[in-house]
């Protein structure tokens, strides 16, 4: 713990530990976050059930991406690759706009396993006629 | 570039004028505007000063008060030179984002036109608003007249944007007594003014995205407290950066401003502490008794709310026999606040030393304030002095109609 005098100015909190120019740029794995980051800490443990990605069913519409409050879907080149399980807090919010049907990302128990999670991912639903 | 306004070596401008034309002279980045009587004109001065070229700046349009205040915190962080204006319910629905700009360290100016506070709706002024601000972080300073309010809004962002304060500033003004008087002005030129307040650089800020930063993070136990004492003491030492832009400012115009302002105290027996519009009508009436009565009379006024003259209000009043600590708000249930502010600074003195205290609550609401009323306040503090104790309740409300009204009886041991 630091005393008043070490504590930064007006909690002000500097992302990274030096200047860097186009973050965009640089994968998050190679940004040299500081301490105070959120990407060096972590409150995944709030986390009770999971997202799961199926990579067969995605359209790399990156609406996940959009939407997730927590940047905690990877995505490089419009790709989707996955979930960052450091920062995701299971809010399902990726599930809710995945537009795909069947949807590409379901929420399933932390516990469950990706490929048990996988075998249990449900078939096309046909439009009901009316 | 803006276009620059050729100024008279004598204008003749309300306290709203010069404080905008201030505002203009810094060439503030930002102002946010949700007008407020009686500060409405500061704010609409300038959208008019924007719209004629007067000022490169942006000029925004916001919902309420707390918008205007969040917009100049947003401002500000981005990297911005800021201001805006408010009085009374403005400033109320403001306080909590003078926080955030305060804790935030980010030197945003804000000239508080001071007005009544609801309920009765008035929009006349006295200083409820301006105390209710006093342990939100800034930099407080108060303007007795328009030539001080146009002086004082300069140098607050000098003040406010050293690096050794980087804290915001308010320049209080009081509502229609001195927003909207007109007076003789001596403003500086556009080109001495901007000179005088320099250019703007700021610290951390959010647009420079070869450095990102967090601004307002949460902290919790682990290190609030930490910050605001860092704070504090930013706040506590802001008087040396105070007193060198005061002294920077004599050097230019001639006129010469202190953190506490004293009149014929050399010699005096007893004095009015007050803020405001009312330091005048205090002094006149000082300069009337002494010829007329021969009456010490004196006149002690901070300057400088926040951080308070502490020491210098102590020095300034040992010695004295008698003190009325004038405040132009009702504290309601309590004495006021700068009797309170001032008791606590001469606690300090030994007791043979210490001059005796009464509070007058006056002016509420725009109530005049007159020269014969500071003279009967003056004479009641030269019979208490002579007889050697307070014979009047310690707190009285002067000027009300109706019976009159005071509290604590001083009983005679
Ligand atoms: S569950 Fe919520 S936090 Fe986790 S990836 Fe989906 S949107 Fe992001
Ligand atoms: S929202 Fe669904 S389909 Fe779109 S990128 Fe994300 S997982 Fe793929």
């Amino acid at each position: 713990m630091v005393g008043w005098d070490e504590v930064t100015h007006g909690v002000v909190l500097n992302s990274f530990e030096q200047e860097v120019e186009n973050v965009a740029h640089i994968r998050p794995e190679e940004r040299p976050y500081s301490d105070f980051s959120s990407y060096t800490a972590t409150v995944a443990s709030w986390r009770v059930i999971k997202p799961v990605y199926n990579r067969d069913i995605c359209i790399d519409c990156q609406n996940c991406w959009v939407w997730c409050p927590d940047t905690s879907i990877i995505s490089r080149d419009k790709q989707m690759l996955g979930i960052d399980y450091d920062h995701c807090k299971g809010c399902g919010v990726c599930v809710e706009v995945c537009p795909t049907n069947p949807k590409s990302l379901l929420m399933f128990a932390e516990a469950e396993d990706l490929e048990s999670a996988l075998s249990q991912w449900p078939e096309k639903k046909k439009k009901e006629k009316k | 570039m803006a276009e620059k306004m050729q100024l008279n070596e004598v204008e003749v401008w309300d306290g709203n004028y010069a404080a905008a034309q201030a505002l203009r002279q810094a060439q503030v980045d930002v102002v946010a505007a949700y007008p407020i009587t009686p500060s409405t004109p500061i704010v609409e001065t300038y959208g008019a000063f924007v719209a004629n070229g007067y000022i490169d700046g942006e000029y925004v349009m916001v919902e309420s008060e707390h918008g205007a205040m969040s917009t100049c915190v947003g401002a500000a962080a981005a990297g911005g030179r800021v201001a805006t204006a408010t009085s009374s319910q403005g400033y109320m629905l403001m306080v909590e984002v003078l926080y955030q700009a305060s804790g935030m360290r980010l030197p945003i100016v804000l000239n508080v036109v001071n007005r009544a506070l609801a309920s009765p709706l008035n929009v006349r002024g006295d200083h409820g608003d301006m105390y209710l601000g006093r342990d939100s972080g800034w930099v407080q300073l108060d303007a007795f007249n328009a030539q001080e309010a146009y002086d004082l809004n300069l140098c607050a962002f000098k003040i406010g944007e050293d690096i050794n304060v980087r804290l915001p500033v308010m320049v209080h003004q009081d509502g229609f007594v001195t927003s909207h008087t007109a007076q003789n002005i001596h403003p500086l030129s556009d080109d001495e003014a901007y000179a005088f307040v320099g250019d703007y650089k700021p610290v951390e800020e959010m647009l420079d995205f070869s450095k990102p930063v967090t601004y307002g993070a949460q902290t919790e136990e682990d290190w609030h407290y930490e910050h605001k004492a860092k704070q504090h003491r930013a706040l506590m030492d802001s008087y040396t950066v105070i007193d060198r832009v005061f002294d920077e400012f004599e050097k230019k115009t001639g006129r010469k401003y202190k953190r506490l302002e004293t009149y014929m105290m050399e010699d005096a027996e007893v004095a009015i502490l007050a803020l405001g519009s009312t330091v005048e009508t205090s002094i006149l009436a000082a300069k009337q008794l002494r010829e007329e009565e021969g009456i010490k009379a004196g006149v002690v006024a901070p300057r400088c709310i926040r951080p308070f003259p502490f020491e210098e209000l102590r020095e300034s009043l040992a010695g004295l026999k008698c003190v009325a600590a004038l405040d132009r708000s009702c504290p309601m249930g309590a004495m006021g606040a700068l009797y309170n502010e001032t008791c606590g600074a001469l606690a300090t003195i030994p007791a043979d030393q210490r001059p005796m205290v009464t509070n007058f609550i006056y002016g509420l609401g725009g109530r005049d304030f007159s020269v014969e009323e500071a003279k009967r306040i003056f004479r009641e503090q030269k019979a208490n002095a002579d007889v050697g104790y307070i014979t009047t309740p310690v707190q009285q409300f002067s000027g009300l109609r109706g019976p009159k009204l005071g509290f604590y009886e001083m009983k005679r041991s």
